[in-house]
């Protein structure tokens, strides 16, 4: 990929993330604002495809564009409060001062900080790489996520049975 | 130009505090789990940012972003089940009204 392809890419990508986030906080119709927030999840795909991490977009599109948004809108559909929209609460003053403060201090963080940056060159295929990892050096953690994920099925069918 | 880790980083954050923002100042309870989505894969962003640029090879944030996709994906299920049980008895989602355990 050239630069300037890599920087036209990047930017358009992060356009369309900003956008599609901005529009979840701001449309007042909850089935809109949860398409946005598929396609939100589609370009940061993109943004990871860019950051050489092609297994992770691949994910990224199976489980967040897929599992999590059409989980999100049966919750939309089963709750039928698409008409009355997403209103603001009493704190919308203060999370906007306080978010904007976060901001600044991130973006600062971000710029003035000296990154300890590699020169070397991304690794062309992750997923080989990642599993070795995964079920090497980090086969505890994968092991205890199998257990949460078996807590959170048993937890959710444990909270919306009919009894 | 040159496209780094500063930018990364900055994308990272500025979706990382519009979810924020989401999150503390929206009144429907399924809104505020997607605006959750949000900051977590705005983190996301940032730890493989941090994966490309400074250990290219090792791929250490790749691990971790799939640890958070799957607290994620606990996290929906379990937040939706909740949403679902409080709708069932109290028939609303707006976080303003559900303050039974508030004083």
């Amino acid at each position: 990929m050239t630069d300037l392809g890599f920087a036209i890419a990047f930017w358009i990508l992060a356009v369309v993330c900003v956008g599609s986030a901005l529009a979840i906080v701001l449309l007042r119709n909850v089935f809109r604002a949860a398409l946005f927030m598929v396609l939100c999840f589609v370009a940061i795909a993109g943004v990871f495809v860019t950051l050489n991490a092609d297994f992770l977009a691949a994910v990224q599109i199976l489980i967040y564009a897929g599992a999590i948004g059409i989980l999100l809108i049966f919750g939309i559909m089963l709750t039928r409060n698409s008409e009355r929209g997403s209103p603001s609460g009493r704190l919308r003053i203060p999370a906007l001062v306080a978010t904007g403060l976060l901001l600044v201090t991130f973006v600062y963080i971000a710029l003035n900080t000296t990154w300890p940056l590699s020169s070397q060159p991304p690794l062309e295929q992750t997923t080989a790489g990642i599993a070795e990892a995964l079920f090497n050096r980090y086969v505890l953690p994968f092991e205890v996520a199998s257990v949460l994920l078996l807590a959170a099925i048993i937890g959710a069918i444990a909270l919306v049975r009919e009894r | 130009m040159n496209i780094g880790l500063e930018h990364y980083l900055i994308l990272s954050a500025v979706l990382f505090c519009i979810g924020l923002y989401g999150a503390l100042s929206k009144r429907n309870a399924v809104v505020i789990l997607m605006c959750i989505e949000v900051m977590l894969n705005a983190v996301n962003i940032a730890l493989i940012a941090f994966s490309r640029y400074v250990v290219p090879t090792m791929l250490t944030g790749h691990i971790f972003a799939i640890f958070v996709m799957t607290v994620a994906a606990a996290e929906v299920a379990v937040g939706l089940a909740i949403i679902f049980t409080i709708y069932r008895s109290r028939q609303t989602v707006d976080v303003e009204q559900i303050d039974l355990m508030k004083w």
